[in-house]
């Protein structure tokens, strides 16, 4: 067996090719991104990035009930867009098995918000494993399918950052090529209507039974009987930061699989011991379990709710002891992401800015205008909301706020869930200002290609979607292209949307600056003899500018020569 | 598990910290250690303060190092040298590029970038290797290699084959960026 040194995420698709899937779909969302990137280099098993998770969980059920292990994978806010197949896939149940991983971030280090899926696998009322290393990332996909086939339902893998994104050993094996399972028609199976999907209910119910007798006895729910008089039930990361700050002091209940809980293995656990605590990051999930089942364990009276775990937080709530460490008197400015060099986004919320509008945002890189000196950004809620929030917005306000509004959106949000809040503004007629931020590709997540770029997951030639051509088909009149390093015709194209007597789109049109395919020019300098030291040029936030000795200096290393700076010179001093 | 070494990777956006850890995790695993590196994807990427960790030993628990755990801290800039001082362990080593790269409160003129940094570190009692590892990189061929100069620094301090890390470029890096990179870490090794 071959030892590779695996993301958590590129384990998953090791165990996905090794449990013969063949259909793979997914929308990127740090931190689940890498596993469908990993998967995509497995010429066996056919991979695709949907338009947004909802289409990647229908794509994954279709292929199910077509004979073939499928799967998909998404960020945690993902399954929320995708909850509405998922529900009721619950119901239907599988043909091949069907696997759907959803990585959680605690802490929100690319994240709008902290929910814990656990929440979702009860609602759903679906089985969910939570892997703690990229060993188990592997074994646990594998096993997701078998249980998948077995019990008739599809299965979530719940994974976190730190989980998909901590490399550590696993040991890798040959894949089974699985036939094509027979399609046979079922309607009472795989039509949900009210009279197949009321006894299917009554199923769901009794297989959640089953599997929470199954659960009683799975190796992955694992005993570590240390002889202690605290015992520990927890899972998933939280268990390694446990049995980092206390080794074998204690006694463990490892919880492999998050839903449904066992019973009798927890109250037998906790039977031996003195104190129990549930460690787990995020909700009360297994604690309330616990307390249902009439324990007294300890649990989020003592661990926050909120953010990350580690093995000092776990170390100084059991033992109250804490490593010694020293730091420096100095103040440290602290350091946040900023648009890169030559971003082309940049242009456009400088012209914002300037304008002073309200500005609904999205979620992408251009989230980062909202940051200082740009300060151009009023809201962020989801994908694709920024436009159907500035039509409610406008709606609400009325004519003057409709003059003074925009909303901003990446292509690949756009596509996501964009267009549908677009047709909203056409159809229900708000004089709204939508500003497409085109820089062909999806940024944030690291360059996935997406349905506007004209290649697929594989990087082969794929159809292309028109932008201007859909959002004239919707209904929109005023459709307009620009490009944001010119930055005199974005101010001109915004100031005459925004005065227009009917909705209108400006599509922002550059590649983003780190695409390898993209030529830069020379970097500029500031001539320090024409330079006055106005700090106009710093108002862009283009972490290449800095002042020294009163005037601006351009680093050479960073610029990329976008020449948004030098429009803004009065003196002419940058070239 | 007091035997798990514990190096703390810290950088800027962009600056490449990604790929050193990769080079030391895979080196660890060919030296037969248990191996965990915990990266950081997304949002933080874009030009912030970027950090990976690297933890290595017969069984390796948490894939995250938490203040006063680490063994070394290995920064690629000094303004992040200094915020992650206090990562570092007692008697623990730090090695620092010199360079310097304003942050954005610095750039629009909120904060200023604090001057004598080094002499402050190296007057907390801590085993401070400064390197200039971007004139190294630029010697060997390109400023990008400054990771890898920055590894070469460190692997000098470290009881692990030269053959080991070697082995571990040539699985790490693209074949055309081979020989520079080799030339980087044996000017970072002898700095």
């Amino acid at each position: 067996m071959e030892k590779q040194l695996l993301l958590g995420n590129e384990a998953v698709a090791r165990g996905l090719y090794e449990a013969g899937v063949r259909v793979i779909s997914s929308y990127p969302g740090t931190p689940s991104t890498e596993i469908t990137e990993a998967a995509a280099k497995y010429d066996e098993m056919f991979s695709e990035w949907a338009p947004n998770e909802k289409v990647a969980a229908e794509v994954a059920s279709g292929a199910s009930l077509g004979g073939a292990r499928s799967f998909c994978a998404m960020k945690h806010v993902g399954l929320n867009v995708a909850a509405d197949p998922v529900f009721t896939m619950s119901y239907i149940g599988v043909n091949a098995g069907m696997v759907l991983a959803v990585a959680d971030d605690p802490g929100m280090h690319s994240s709008q918000n902290e929910q814990d899926s656990r929440n979702h696998a009860k609602a759903a009322k679906l089985p969910m494993l939570e892997p703690a290393d990229s060993q188990e990332c592997k074994e646990f996909t594998k096993l997701a399918y078998e249980l998948s086939e077995e019990f008739d339902t599809p299965v979530i893998l719940r994974l976190c950052t730190r989980v998909s994104h901590s490399r550590s050993i696993v040991e890798c094996e040959d894949r089974t090529e699985l036939p094509l399972k027979p399609y046979e028609k079922n309607p009472a199976k795989n039509v949900m209507l009210p009279a197949f999907a009321k006894p299917k209910h009554v199923a769901v119910e009794q297989r959640l039974l089953k599997l929470t007798e199954w659960a009683e006895k799975a190796g992955i729910n694992c005993v570590e009987d240390h002889g202690a008089k605290v015992s520990i039930i927890t899972s998933g990361i939280s268990y390694q930061y446990v049995k980092e700050a206390m080794g074998d002091s204690v006694n463990y209940l490892k919880l492999g699989m998050a839903y449904p809980l066992p019973e009798k293995l927890i109250l037998d656990f906790a039977a031996k011991a003195e104190t129990v605590y549930v460690v787990e990051e995020l909700d009360d999930f297994i604690e309330t379990h616990c307390k249902k089942l009439g324990l007294s364990v300890i649990g989020k009276e003592k661990f926050p709710r909120c953010g990350e775990f580690s093995q000092k937080i776990v170390r100084k709530l059991l033992t109250g002891e804490e490593a010694e460490s020293v730091s420096l008197e100095q103040q440290i400015p602290v350091r946040p992401p900023v648009m890169c060099c030559g971003c082309p986004h940049r242009g456009v919320f400088y012209a914002l800015k300037r304008e002073k509008v309200y500005v609904s945002g999205d979620i992408g890189c251009y989230t980062l205008g909202a940051s200082a000196p740009l300060n151009a950004m009023d809201s962020c809620i989801c994908m694709g909301a920024s436009v159907s929030a500035l039509h409610g917005y406008n709606k609400a306000r009325g004519a003057e706020a409709e003059k003074k509004s925009v909303a901003v959106i990446g292509d690949s949000t756009f596509i996501h869930s964009g267009v549908t809040s677009l047709i909203d503004i056409a159809y229900n007629r708000s004089n709204s200002v939508v500003i497409i931020l085109d820089n062909s590709i999806t940024g944030m997540t690291g360059h996935q290609q997406n349905p506007t770029t004209g290649y697929n997951i594989k990087g082969d030639p794929a159809a292309a979607v028109d932008l201007e051509a859909l959002c004239r088909a919707v209904g929109i009149g005023r459709v307009r292209v620009v490009d944001p390093y010119d930055l005199k015709a974005v101010t001109a194209a915004l100031k005459e949307e925004l005065q227009a007597e009917e909705p209108s789109v400006i599509i922002s049109r550059r590649p983003c600056a780190l695409l390898k395919y993209v030529k830069h020019s020379a970097p500029l300098k500031a001539d320090p003899e024409k330079c006055i030291g106005c700090k106009a040029c710093m108002g862009i936030g283009c972490p290449a500018i800095s002042m020294r000795g009163g005037k601006a200096v351009i680093d050479a290393t960073q610029c990329v020569g976008c020449g948004v700076c030098t429009s803004l010179c009065a003196k002419n001093a940058i070239a | 598990m007091s035997e798990v070494k514990s190096v703390i990777i810290v950088g800027v956006g962009g600056q490449g910290t990604l790929l050193a850890s990769r080079i030391l995790g895979y080196a660890m695993m060919n030296e037969g250690f248990d191996v965990k590196v915990s990266e950081v994807h997304g949002m933080s990427q874009r030009g912030g303060s970027v950090v990976t960790y690297v933890r290595y030993g017969e069984k390796v628990a948490s894939p995250v190092i938490e203040t006063g755990e680490a063994d070394v801290v290995l920064a690629f800039e000094q303004l992040e040298a200094a915020r992650f001082l206090p990562y570092l362990k007692a008697g623990g080593t730090l090695v620092t590029s010199t360079q310097r790269i304003d942050p954005m409160p610095v750039i629009t003129g909120v904060a200023e970038y604090p001057e004598g940094l080094l002499e402050a570190i190296s007057g907390k009692g801590v085993k401070l290797l400064a390197v200039d590892a971007l004139s190294l990189a630029e010697q060997a061929g390109s400023a990008k290699a400054v990771n890898v100069v920055l590894i070469g620094a460190m692997a000098r301090g470290m009881d692990v084959e030269k053959e080991i890390w070697l082995n571990a470029l040539e699985h790490c890096v693209p074949g055309k960026f081979l020989e520079m990179n080799k030339k980087a870490f044996e000017l970072g090794y002898q700095a």
